[in-house]
């Protein structure tokens, strides 16, 4: 990558007709009574009793550094799983994806646990996104100011059951955002708190963005992604629709949704 | 309409690039990027979970802590759950059925304690190892880390709930007249071997587990079954007396009776070798190794397809 000239583009991620397949048991049919579950399993099918979800068929594209790329689309039209694949914590059934680094998807809320501080959650989360303890050590007060748990009065020390919703997840923004990445990728990560901790988050985006070598963001805010991407992929049923300036692809885009 | 082709190099609006007309492995090569989730080598595997042993040790510590902390009572539970397991099985062993023979009270009771405790501690580790890849799909599906993290994990978190219960012990110990005395230094590589035995059993569970999650349904009666079988609440060599000698050998050199009878050798003043079968510190050894080196290699091989559902 050193020898790389300053105009050439250099490639970060690369998708190359990429598949990937989820596997759901018992969904198979619409009997789900035990005598029916029984009869699959003897009668020995190719993959008894498990149905197939293709979720994202045969996309390929390249991602350069210094990107910002939006994913958009209807509901369950892949976004979310494309993102994991990338960030390679999904298997690709087919197809590979190339990175430079390790890119990784902004959001920790599966490792932080309700019945813990909101204290030893900011430990946690941290150790769980590969932190040291000493950078935690560091952040860790620009994290609770960062989140504003603390304005009105002392939450951070209480179970993060006790909070309200959008506290949590203000909590939850924060601690995700304090890490740095090569590739980020934020899902609808923005939609979070009240008005003014969306301004702040905004903000930090932007910051992140700046550090981070490639942006990937799947929102249904057609705001949000005109304002931060300078590329769309547009994702229907699996398939890569279209691949192009975000004008170009918004403009196709609200016309397809009928807005 | 954009065409979505094979070929991962037309991305429709881009510039030409020098790179055009390369593949996309080639071009991936040509850049230096790699395959995104690939699985690593066995040594760099290791030194990655060497990175993360901070996580390990705070993920178990925090769900250790998370389990009681609803209770009035809090981390009290720690120590007051094994305490009332052990007087049930008092309750029930020894009174009602009577499976002290050949032993007296006073080895007896600290012996099935001992033995539940001990029991126990494979038990759950088997059973969190099951659920460990399946019952955390959110987590897998969401950060990376390596996957050996969470049944190594959940095995350490029952390794601390086992200490908790170790104050119990230790106390129905000395209640029954077993005073600490050099011997019960042993306590310690014991608890290390059985460790590492458990910790390889849950790496194993695991990634069965992940790949069929009715083994969660499954798994509470072979271990059942095994603890029947392992001289939980009765000793093995008084038992099967009269029975073939064969029985008996199995029954005492599976793992879970080798670690209980070390256990119990270790605190118990009265029972000592002639309970045990020949050799046994070395198979508690041999166990130990099998497992946690043949549980790592096999969790590993199978570290890139964690999290398909």
């Amino acid at each position: 990558m050193a020898e790389q000239q300053q105009d050439a583009r250099i490639p970060t991620v690369v998708a190359d007709d990429l598949h990937i397949v989820y596997r759901v048991n018992g969904a198979k049919t619409g009997k789900g009574s035990a005598t029916a579950a029984l009869s699959r399993i003897i009668k020995r099918g190719e993959e008894r009793g498990v149905r197939k979800v293709h979720a994202v068929r045969g996309v390929s594209f390249v991602a350069y550094r210094g990107e910002a790329i939006g994913l958009i689309g209807s509901n369950g039209s892949g976004k979310s799983t494309l993102l994991r694949a990338i960030a390679g914590l999904l298997p690709a059934e087919q197809g590979k994806v190339y990175t430079d680094g390790q890119p990784s998807l902004l959001g920790v809320n599966a490792a932080l646990m309700n019945d813990l501080t909101g204290e030893r959650n900011v430990i946690l989360g941290g150790l769980a996104m590969g932190m040291s303890r000493e950078e935690i050590k560091e952040r860790y007060q620009e994290i609770v100011d960062f989140s504003g748990i603390n304005e009105k009065g002392d939450f951070i020390t209480l179970p993060m059951r006790t909070y309200s919703s959008g506290m949590a997840a203000r909590l939850r923004f924060s601690i995700a955002a304090a890490k740095d990445h090569d590739v980020l990728m934020i899902d609808e990560a923005l939609a979070t708190g009240d008005r003014k901790f969306q301004k702040r988050s905004e903000d930090r985006i932007r910051e992140l963005r700046k550090e981070a070598g490639t942006v990937f963001l799947v929102s249904h805010n057609n705001k949000s992604i005109r304002d931060t991407c300078d590329r769309v992929l547009w994702l229907e049923r699996g398939e890569l629709r279209m691949d192009g300036p975000t004008d170009e692809v918004l403009k196709e885009y609200e016309k397809f949704t009928g807005k | 309409m954009s065409e979505t082709t094979h070929d991962a190099t037309v991305a429709m609006s881009a510039p030409a690039a020098p790179d055009e007309g390369l593949t996309a492995r080639e071009l991936a090569a040509k850049h230096g990027l790699t395959v995104s989730g690939a699985r690593p080598t066995l040594i760099e595997y290791v030194r990655q979970l060497w990175d993360r042993r901070h996580f390990i040790l705070a993920f178990s510590r925090a769900k250790l802590t998370a389990q009681y902390s609803q209770a009035k009572l809090g981390q009290l539970w720690q120590v007051a759950t094994p305490l009332l397991n052990a007087a049930v099985y008092f309750f029930i062993f020894g009174l009602l059925l009577e499976a002290d023979r050949g032993l007296p009270r006073e080895v007896y009771i600290p012996f099935l304690v001992t033995g539940v405790f001990v029991f126990t501690f494979t038990q759950s580790s088997v059973m969190a190892g099951v659920r460990a890849i399946s019952g955390n799909l959110g987590l897998v599906r969401a950060l990376h880390f390596p996957r050996a993290s969470l049944p190594i994990s959940f095995a350490l978190q029952q390794l601390q709930q086992l200490l908790f219960s170790m104050i119990v012990l230790f106390a129905v110990a000395v209640g029954f007249g077993h005073y600490p005395d050099p011997s019960w230094l042993l306590i310690v590589p014991v608890l290390v071997l059985q460790f590492c035995f458990n910790t390889g059993l849950a790496l194993i569970m695991a990634r069965a587990g992940a790949k069929t999650p009715d083994l969660a349904q499954l798994m509470p009666f072979v271990m059942r079954t095994w603890m029947y079988a392992s001289g939980v609440m009765f000793s093995i060599p008084i038992f099967l007396e009269g029975k073939p000698q064969w029985i008996a050998n199995v029954l005492q050199w599976n793992p879970a009776a080798i670690y209980m009878d070390l256990m119990r050798f270790a605190l118990i003043d009265e029972y000592d070798s002639t309970y045990m079968p020949d050799h046994v510190w070395a198979a508690a050894g041999g166990w130990a190794v099998l497992f946690a080196i043949g549980g790592f290699v096999y969790f590993w091989k199978a570290e890139e397809r964690y999290g398909r559902g």
